[in-house]
């Protein structure tokens, strides 16, 4: 039949077949892989804007503890964590907010009013007002939310928190 | 052309012609449309393979997580619904055309000799066909699954003597648990789909090594 516009009973069914054959395929091929990486395509990103209390509520100069907890959804599966910080009005206009998790191992530290420094339980590290470190393991000086992750609102007091 | 090359050296190494006239390429008798039941079972079979590959990604086998990683597939994944729904209604058609198969079979007389063992074989692959309803049934640990399975566990129960014990075999002690779910999963994705794909292979070697039974005509 070469020449003409007719094709053999052959090769329709086999046209046919792959034609039928390459949609099914692609039909359920190209969700499949969407479907695997779909994890990989959402964001995860966790960043809020964290609302620590009225800023009136704490007092200048002296570190007040706050805290608060975010919620992670992985799949169906959801996790709740808490976050510990300490609150410093440094003046009238400016607020420092230094997370309470030890930059060494990451125990709690705690204020001590006497020695006016953040105390570490775990392995005595000393951390000083604004956070820099007086002594003991840490590598670095406790994390900070300053400067524009700090601001307020309608009298609140919010961090923006990056997830961690 | 390159391709012509690469065929040939692969051929020449793999017999790719002559397992191509040997499967595929066999005579057939005169074409019915009854006579393709069989492929599509094959078909079916291999698409709730890979389907239940992709949902295996995600579904997690515990009273605790069942549930919920389902309701995940179907509602945040990229087209976990379709995935999920091309499984769970395959499922259901593979029951149908495996078992209109079996009819066609039998009405065309087909399993007689030399074709017993096919259909010795087709029985098995029929019971397997139906394990996997029954043991996929209960993956979602909902309320329906849940009972279902509570009931009918229970009917093999009532099996004299032996009854009790294999109602404890099959929940994996007294009661459904996470015992009963975790067994049903492996029996559900390991077990049952290795027997399968055995049966199925040496199935389909005995169809090749007969070849198709003649369909009756008017005079038989
Ligand atoms: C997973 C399930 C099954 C698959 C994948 C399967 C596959 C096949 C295929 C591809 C053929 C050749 C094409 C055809 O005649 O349709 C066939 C033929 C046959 N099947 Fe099955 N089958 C299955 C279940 C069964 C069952 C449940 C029985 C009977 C109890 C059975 C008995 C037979 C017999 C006797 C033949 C030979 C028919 C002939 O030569 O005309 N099969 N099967
Ligand atoms: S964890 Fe704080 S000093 Fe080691």
């Amino acid at each position: 039949m070469a020449g003409s516009h007719n094709i053999s009973r052959r090769d329709f069914i086999k046209i046919t077949t792959a034609a039928v054959g390459t949609f099914i395929g692609a039909a359920v091929g190209l969700p499949a892989i969407a479907y695997l990486i779909d994890p990989a395509l959402k964001s995860g990103s966790t960043d809020a804007w964290i609302p620590l209390g009225k800023l009136d509520s704490f007092v200048v100069g002296t570190p007040t503890p706050a805290s608060f907890t975010r919620s992670t959804v992985n799949g169906w599966e959801k996790t709740v964590n808490s976050y510990g910080v300490f609150v410093l009005r440094t003046s009238e206009t400016d607020t420092l907010v230094l997370s309470n998790k030890c930059t060494h191992l990451g125990c709690h530290v705690n204020w001590n009013t006497d020695k006016q420094e953040y105390i570490c339980p775990c392995h005595d590290a000393q951390f000083g007002l604004e956070g820099q470190v007086l002594g003991g393991p840490p590598p670095r000086p406790m994390d900070r939310y300053s400067g524009d992750q700090v601001k307020v609102t309608d009298g609140t007091l919010l961090i923006h928190f990056m997830g961690g | 052309m390159i391709w012509k090359k690469l065929f040939a050296w692969l051929d020449e190494r793999l017999s790719l012609t002559e397992l191509y006239k040997a499967t595929l390429d066999r005579p057939e008798p005169k074409g019915n449309w009854w006579n393709t039941l069989g492929s599509a079972s094959l078909f079916l079979f291999l698409l709730q393979g890979a389907t239940g590959i992709f949902l295996s990604v995600y579904y997690t086998p515990s009273p605790d997580h069942a549930y919920d990683s389902i309701q995940y597939i179907m509602n945040n994944v990229a087209f976990g619904w379709l995935i999920r729904g091309i499984h769970h209604w395959g499922a259901t058609l593979m029951v149908l055309v495996v078992f209109i198969h079996m009819l066609r079979v039998f009405v065309t007389a087909s399993y007689k000799y030399p074709r017993e063992l096919t259909w010795l074989i087709g029985v098995g692959l029929l019971l397997c066909t139906l394990g996997m309803g029954f043991t996929g049934y209960l993956l979602p640990w909902d309320q329906k699954a849940y009972w279902a399975t509570t009931v009918a566990t229970s009917i093999a129960g009532s099996v004299p003597w032996v009854g009790p014990f294999i109602m404890r075999a099959l929940r994996g002690g007294t009661d459904l648990s996470a015992l009963t779910l975790s067994r049903f999963f492996a029996a559900h994705i390991w077990m049952l789909p290795a027997v399968l794909a055995g049966l199925i292979g040496t199935h389909i070697y005995l169809i090749i090594k007969h070849g198709e039974s003649e369909f009756p005509g008017k005079d038989d």
